[in-house]
């Protein structure tokens, strides 16, 4: 090879010798001529790359990540009014599994790998992920935006030190759905404020057996976002918590027996056969079936039982606020939304931010309600959504919104607790905990372990978890 | 040693084989099945009648594009293989033919890194293709499928090649034939079936990995298994959606080892009977 080379350079030297000596030397490519050809072209080179370049900044394509639901789906269809908008902005999306959604921008924002410009988190992450210094604060959303319009139950969770982490998309909480025809056979009356020995009670007479109706659905399958969500809430409500103020587990105290016993007893009267392999899509389906009587779970449910298109009791179903103890002031705390963020790797923050700023304004859900009805407006986020006449009209709009107004998750419980979260703990280590509780709990349903047991493993492995993560001294 | 099998047990063996491949296709066949149903149905139970509406195929092209990921599961799933051959066939001829006092060991190292749980390197990984500018990329992709696939590779091919009796290559040897003429002429048609079925073997694995492909790309590069992926849903019915997504995705693969079942099982059985 370099043989051949050395020749092909002779022979290039050779061949310039019959030319004048300027020009010989002009083309020589040992004496300069080639130089400037070389110049010149990375001259105009570097005029490409700079033109490119500004071509590039005039063309922003944001990477955004999501979890695969309606409103966001619906989401991805109206980008044309953003893009239109910011003919500069190309949006590129990324739908995963909400587990391994969560894995994924975990390792990418860890390694700082710069992979997501917007990502698509719930208020679990938000504050445990702005203390890591994982997020950018959004304090770039425009001049329009009307941040004081959020509501405020929704707006406390994503702030973290006093600056706002991440733009709501939606939001819910929980309440019960409830069979009207069923309550009215069974001469029964929904209250303003059920109880939950109302609630017991009641499921116990719907409960028709021959005719395949539970009085009640609850989840049972094992999950810290499945039946430890619910069964969080429950003992809330029930004047429980997960821990004291020393961050001592309290399954050992007599609340979580009790709303553990409750539970398992009102599902084994009343429940579905298998409840405890049921989350929130099997629950969904039995009711809309018309197999179940009620259903206590999130408030984005509404718009999917009400549906007349896949819900079979679609115009039989009403709602009422998550019930509560005889005595004990708390309806549960649940309260969830999807959040839209920029972690601290993106190099397009600004971008970014213009984006959530539109996905998450008070516009978006007129654009969406103009296309597609106010049913399909993202619910949960706005308190000028629920002074809106038409969204009003929608059955679930008000229950909805008590719902999400009642939760309060800096208080979870009527005790002092060390943390904050309603239907969960914000702490990196209650994925794993939760779960594993979650298991146990789920096995008491299933009648493989007795409440008892399933509690006292539950205290076991919670202390020997916290004193591992340190926060038992 | 052939022995006489009455006609009864060659019956009950029948039945049997056939109820074994029944039931390892019946996941497959169960997902086509579903593809058809609507969601309701497909959350109802066990069901094998379904209504026969193309609602979830419809809803799945509307939804997301698939000829992206498709052309880049081709890609990658191709590239792969063929990178992996390449370094593969020289190494395995060479374990094979002049095998040393290391070359068992050599091998079971190999072997060893498909021991590792893929999660425990995910974090080195990708701190790695993140500063060569790999993440999202088909490049990265398809040289991590490489290596990925590359033990077993070398593995099934070694099986191969030591079926090929070491004397014919001797003999062509004495017979005066170069190096290149020994490999082109005498060892490649010996080995082409074993290669051919290696060959398909990988590109089915490399079409089916689904934990790094979904974890080293965002959207440029996502292959079918992140298209799946992207179907399951925490609130909201989608298993129907997500078998037609699934049905889509298999297809191909599906397809392609229709036509080449007998390859397959020639070289997976190849060295099975001595």
């Amino acid at each position: 090879m370099l043989r051949r080379n050395d020749e092909s350079m002779l022979t290039s030297r050779l061949s310039f010798e019959h030319l004048p000596k300027a020009e010989a030397i002009a083309r020589s490519p040992f004496k300069g001529g080639y130089q400037m050809t070389l110049k010149s072209l990375m001259l105009g080179a570097c005029s490409t790359l700079a033109l490119a370049s500004v071509a590039q900044a005039q063309s922003t394509t944001l990477t955004i990540a999501t979890v695969n639901n309606g409103d966001m789906i619906r989401m991805q269809s109206l980008t044309d009014d953003f893009t239109s908008k910011n003919p500069d902005i190309q949006l590129q999306w990324v739908t995963l599994e909400e587990n391994v959604l969560r894995e994924r921008v975990t390792t990418d924002i860890a390694t700082k790998g710069g992979q997501y410009d917007v990502m698509t988190i719930g208020n679990y992450e938000v504050p445990i992920w702005a203390k890591q210094g994982w997020l950018l604060p959004l304090d770039n959303l425009g001049d329009n935006y009307k941040v004081d319009d959020l509501l405020p139950s929704i707006r406390s969770g994503l702030t973290y030190e006093g600056k706002l982490y991440a733009a709501p998309f939606y939001g819910e909480s929980a309440m019960i759905m409830y069979r009207t025809d069923l309550f009215e056979k069974a001469g029964l009356t929904m209250p303003e404020d059920p109880s939950w020995e109302f609630i017991a009670d009641a499921a116990r007479k719907i409960t028709d057996r021959d005719n395949n109706i539970s009085g009640i659905c609850l989840r049972g399958k094992a999950g810290w976002g499945e039946n430890m969500a619910f069964l969080t809430a429950l003992t809330n409500s029930f004047g429980g918590r997960w821990f004291d103020e020393n961050w001592q587990p309290q399954f050992d105290q007599p609340e979580w027996k009790e709303a553990l016993q409750f539970y398992v007893d009102l599902m084994k009267d009343a429940g579905p056969s298998g409840a405890s392999s049921n989350g929130f899509n099997e629950n969904l389906t039995l009711f809309q079936q018309g197999q179940c009587g009620m259903w206590m779970d999130a408030t984005v449910a509404a718009s999917f039982v009400s549906d007349p298109d896949n819900s079979t009791v679609a115009d039989k179903v009403g709602y009422a606020i998550f019930p509560s103890k005889e005595g004990v002031d708390n309806n549960g705390n649940w309260l969830w939304s999807w959040n839209l963020a920029v972690p601290a790797g993106s190099s397009k923050a600004e971008a970014a931010q213009k984006f959530i700023a539109w996905a998450t304004s008070q516009e978006y859900t007129e654009l969406v309600a103009d296309k597609e009805g106010w049913a399909a407006v993202p619910p949960g986020t706005r308190t000028s959504l629920y002074e809106n006449e038409e969204y009003l009209k929608e059955p679930f709009a008000q229950p909805t919104l008590n719902a999400i107004q009642a939760a309060n998750i800096t208080e979870p419980s009527v005790k002092p607790v060390p943390y904050t979260g309603g239907q969960f703990v914000a702490i990196p280590e209650f994925q794993g905990l939760g779960t594993t509780v979650g298991q146990l709990f789920s096995a008491a349903l299933a009648g493989q372990s007795s409440v008892d047991d399933a509690l006292a493993q539950a205290q076991q492995v919670s202390v020997r978890e916290m004193t591992r993560a340190g926060y038992i001294k | 040693m052939a022995r006489a099998a009455s006609t009864s047990q060659k019956i009950a063996w029948t039945v049997v084989a056939w109820a074994v491949a029944f039931v390892i296709f019946f996941p497959i066949l169960y997902t086509v099945i579903t593809s058809f149903k609507t969601e309701p149905e497909a959350i109802a139970g066990i069901n094998l009648i379904p209504s026969g509406t193309l609602k979830s195929y419809i809803d799945v092209q509307t939804q997301r594009d698939y000829w992206r990921p498709f052309t880049n599961s081709v890609i990658i799933s191709l590239g792969s293989t063929l990178l992996a051959l390449l370094i593969a066939v020289p190494a395995a001829w060479s374990m094979a033919f002049s095998p040393t006092r290391r070359t068992k060991d050599i091998l079971m190292w190999m072997l060893s890194t498909k021991m590792m749980p893929a999660a425990a390197v995910l974090v080195p990984i990708y701190l790695l293709f993140r500063d060569f500018g790999l993440l999202d990329s088909r490049i990265g992709l398809t040289l991590m499928l490489t290596l990925i696939n590359l033990p077993i590779v070398v593995w099934m091919l070694y099986t191969y090649f030591r079926e090929i009796p070491g004397e014919i290559l001797e003999a062509a040897r004495m017979d005066g034939a170069s190096l290149w003429n020994e490999i082109i002429h005498v060892l490649t048609p010996m080995a082409v079936p074993g290669i051919a079925s290696t060959m398909l073997l990988n590109i089915i694995l490399a079409w089916n990995e689904a934990f790094w492909t979904i974890r080293l790309t965002t959207t440029n590069a996502a292959p079918l298994t992140a298209f799946i992926a992207s179907f399951s849903s925490p609130q909201g019915l989608f298993w129907a959606k997500l078998s037609a997504a699934s049905t889509m995705a298999i297809a191909p693969i599906l397809i392609m080892g229709w036509f080449s079942q007998r390859q397959l099982v020639r070289g997976l059985t190849f060295g099975a009977v001595k």
